[in-house]
């Protein structure tokens, strides 16, 4: 895989790019056992001096060989024999890692910890559980002694070590405190094995704690299993999206059908698809025609038809016909891909209310450690020598009850499930930030064309005049033929609505347009004319028997077209930018989650009023031109409001960058991904509802963990410590708490997956 | 009070003052990036129950390579968090795995593990 920039340590010539070579190609051949400058030295000299090699360069930081070459002179491996020949280990490398694979690797990484601890969590849970039930003498004392620093070498081992490493870097996390924990409790009782005299003469029972660092090591251990494959589960939707890419695709090369591996078809490439697969990679249709299921993408439930021309995704399954269909965008610059990438990235990015937690866990262990400290301190003060046992078990009990992986799996674990969700419903979450800020909106502003409305004119209404000689269907068919010839935006509504109709229509035979007024034509010998009343007039034709409806539709922001036909007037059509079929109810379900509905449109106020009505939305803001929209949503700001912006991400750009949250609104298979802070893949609105809906979900749920997390250990640790012994008499064991603490992060990870379940209202 | 309780006493403060230094005082160390010919500027660093070197420093505005060797099984430092720059980046256990990024502005940026427990700083100057 060739490299933008070759890195300097070790032995780099002056600044060659890789791949600049015409006929050669470069390569990065990963190399092992490379220690100082001399063994870079070493292998680089070896691969220059082998024939067929332009240049090459050795980084002892990457540990790999960058190599140019002459394909036709030496292959790859040959280059790697050569390095192997050094006396360094060396091979080809692997392919580019994609996100199926990084998954996977993660997924085997994740799946051995979970069995790993599992059978090391019920080993050690068996074995102490049996050391409870045997008798105590001195015999049984050493046998348990035995048993247990196998348990902690072989079970707890990880405990010590990174705690160890930890500790050497300065720093502290679960393990530091489990470790130290559990060392005390066993460093008493090996005490009190060796020398049971010590305490006797004090006074003191020479009490042993080993079934309890058993039993501790194993809950903690149950719980991280628990916890490993819950965490696994947040990422549930990415691997849902990875496995829609198919592996293979059915190419048509050298007119011949071939299956080829998906990363082998190229740009331009012809592919077939029968009923029933699923779509390899992006494209758009040569021939054929189909519905295409793209519900796992939009959430949009019922197929979507494709002829020559529409575009086709990856991943998407073709129902009903067989088609044929050219490669467009490939690999990681897929649909699929980006969708991938923009989760993996939202993922990543840290949500505002994780600052908290974050500030907290960064000094939540050494406190814990002082706390600790101060709690056997203080218990000895007020017992004496008699207490020493009661205080070191307090002690044990705060280091063993403190749980900061709670608050640290609070906030991205919700995060994770929530954007995974939003992919499901169709709605991609930038991020954290964005999903927290989605749930304080107050106010939601729509763009009109596109947004609300279909973004296309199209016929609505068609009314026959009374004593018309001719019937609507062939008032269309002519009105069409004539309107064929036109170029106007409102006679393509027509043509396609004679269309729709099955109407066939004829061509016409003269054409003549008048600007501002309409058209007169001859179709099939018919003196046809489609305008305005003044051109109805103009050509002596009343349009006063249409006057009523005329008025009608225009209060409803619909064009009225008239048509007369052999000179007496036929009838008239009313074309307007009709409403999506599912505006209305996404605007009532936005309303019913108190939110304020503003429409924003470059349109006159009579059209803006009209759907603003027809959407049920009590708010126009209508002659905005499109650079005054960001104005618009600013001082809809500095009223006070939290504005999310709902516009396609083109146009309204400035708009949506200038909101609160910017919701990029998708057309099938064009979508501008990385537009707003929110994409909806399909142009329902309903999504956005959908969207706010799931982000004030989420919000709740990291709230609910941050609390949970942040209670559980400000009242735990007390707990332990024995705050509550003076009122109450209370006091916890370690074994008690390692079992809450084993339980507090799952709860929180098993919270967070609640919103798998979630349901839009 | 006996002997034993004020021995304890000082026993208990000076632990505490020790853990306070050793956590929170103490240096740790720092790299700085070595700037390649080609404009790219890499460091390496070993990931083994925390990022070391802890602080980095690089050049605002030219690309940076880190890499992360991660020598630990541990789950805790299996993902690798810039939340600032939207990266996080799953590092297989024993392999060294590179993120590139570009620093646009002056500052210091937090390096974090998946749980937000490891902290690494990126001190773009």
């Amino acid at each position: 895989m060739p490299r933008a920039a070759l890195p300097v340590m070790g032995h780099a010539p002056s600044a060659p790019s890789a791949g600049s070579t015409s006929s050669g190609r470069t390569i990065e051949i990963p190399v092992s056992g490379m220690h100082c400058a001399a063994c870079t030295g070493r292998v680089r000299s070896a691969l220059e001096q082998t024939p067929g090699v332009a240049r090459a360069v050795v980084n002892l930081l990457t540990n790999s060989a960058t190599v140019a070459f002459d394909e036709g002179a030496v292959t790859p491996e040959h280059l790697v024999e050569r390095i192997r020949s050094t006396g360094y280990g060396a091979e080809l490398p692997a392919p580019t890692r994609t996100a199926a694979d990084e998954q996977a690797r993660q997924d085997a990484a994740r799946r051995d910890e979970y069995l790993d601890y599992r059978r090391k969590g019920a080993a050690s849970f068996v074995i102490g559980a049996a050391m409870m039930f045997l008798p105590m003498n001195a015999r049984v004392a050493w046998a348990q002694l035995a048993v247990t620093s196998v348990v902690m070498l072989w079970a707890g081992r990880h405990f010590y070590t990174r705690a160890w490493i930890a500790f050497r870097h300065h720093s502290a996390d679960m393990n530091t405190l489990i470790a130290v924990g559990t060392l005390a409790a066993y460093l008493f009782s090996v005490t009190a094995t060796a020398a049971p005299g010590i305490f006797t003469r004090a006074g003191l029972m020479p009490d042993l704690y080993f079934e309890a660092v058993v039993i501790i090591i194993a809950l903690i251990l149950v719980g991280n299993a628990l916890e490993a494959r819950a965490k696994g589960e947040t990422a549930g939707a990415i691997r849902r999206l990875i496995g829609l890419q198919p592996k293979t695709a059915r190419v048509l090369r050298d007119g011949r059908e071939t299956d080829l591996p998906v990363d082998q078809v190229v740009q331009g490439d012809v592919l077939l698809v029968r009923p029933g697969e699923r779509i390899p990679v992006d494209g758009e249709v040569v021939s054929g025609s189909s519905a295409v299921d793209e519900s796992m993408l939009t959430g949009e439930p019922m197929p979507v038809e494709k002829k020559t021309g529409d575009r086709v995704v990856g991943g998407t399954i073709n129902r009903t016909g067989a088609f044929r269909y050219r490669a467009t965008t490939l690999g990681a610059a897929s649909v699929l891909a980006r969708i991938v990438r923009m989760m993996k990235e939202a993922q990543g990015t840290r949500a505002p209310m994780q600052r908290l937690a974050d500030r907290i866990s960064a000094v939540f262990v050494p406190a814990v450690l002082s706390i600790a400290v101060a709690t056997f301190v203080i218990w000895y003060l007020v017992l004496g020598g008699p207490g020493l046992v009661r205080a070191l078990v307090s002690a044990v009990a705060v280091l063993i009850i403190a749980c900061p992986c709670a608050m640290g799996l609070a906030v991205p674990t919700a995060v994770m499930v929530a954007t995974g969700k939003g992919a499901d419903l169709g709605v991609l979450i930038k991020g954290g930030e964005a999903l927290e800020r989605a749930g304080t909106v107050t106010t939601v502003v729509l763009d009109k064309t596109g947004t609300v409305t279909a973004g296309a004119p199209a016929v609505t209404d068609v009314r026959r005049a009374p004593h018309a000689t001719v019937d609507e269907p062939t008032m269309l068919r002519l009105l069409a033929a004539l309107e064929s010839s036109s170029e106007h935006p409102l006679a393509a509504a027509v043509v396609a609505h004679a269309t729709s109709r099955g109407l066939s229509v004829p061509a016409a035979g003269s054409f003549e347009a008048f600007a501002g007024r309409g058209a007169i034509g001859v179709v099939e010998g018919r003196a046809v004319s489609a305008g305005n009343a003044a051109l109805m007039a103009e050509w002596g034709m009343d349009v006063a028997p249409l006057g009523r409806e005329a008025d009608a539709l225009a209060e409803q922001a619909k064009t009225v077209v008239y048509v007369g036909v052999d000179g007496r007037l036929a009838g008239l059509v009313a074309v307007a930018d009709p409403l999506k079929p599912t505006s209305a109810e996404a605007v009532r379900r936005l309303g019913a989650l108190g939110l304020e509905v503003v429409l924003l449109t470059g349109d006159q106020p009579r059209a803006a009023d009209a759907v603003a009505r027809a959407a049920g939305i009590g708010r126009a803001i209508a002659g905005v031109l499109p650079e005054g929209k960001r104005d618009e949503i600013a001082r809809l700001q500095r009223e006070g409001g939290i504005v999310a912006m709902v516009g396609d991400g083109i146009n309204d750009a400035p708009a949506l960058a200038q909101a609160d949250v910017g919701i990029a609104i998708g057309t099938g298979s064009d979508i501008a991904i990385e537009a707003g802070d929110i994409t909806l893949m399909r142009g329902d609105l309903r999504a956005a509802a959908h969207a706010i809906e799931l982000s004030r979900a989420t919000a709740r749920t990291m709230r609910q963990n941050l609390f949970w997390a942040f209670a559980y250990n400000t009242i735990g640790i007390p707990l332990a410590a024995g705050a509550l012994y003076p009122v109450l008499g209370l006091l916890l064991s370690p074994v008690v708490a390692s079992a809450a603490m084993a339980l507090s992060s799952v709860s929180v990870v098993t919270n967070s997956l609640r919103l798998r379940r979630f349901r839009p209202t | 009070m006996s002997l034993d309780k004020w021995l304890v006493l000082a026993a208990g403060v000076g632990a505490i003052a020790w853990l306070n230094w050793h956590f929170f005082r103490a240096v740790r160390r720092s790299g700085t990036a070595s700037a390649a010919v080609s404009g790219m500027q890499e460091v390496l660093i070993t990931v083994r129950g925390g990022y070391d070197p802890a602080e980095i420093h690089v050049r605002a505005g030219a690309p940076v390579r880190l890499v992360f060797d991660r020598q630990e099984t541990s789950s805790c430092s299996e993902e690798v968090v810039l939340g600032d720059f939207g990266i996080r980046k799953f590092l297989p256990a024993h392999e060294r795995t590179a993120v590139e990024l570009t620093v646009p502005a002056k500052g210091r940026y937090a390096i974090t593990c998946g749980m937000s427990m490891l902290h690494g700083t990126l001190v773009a100057e």
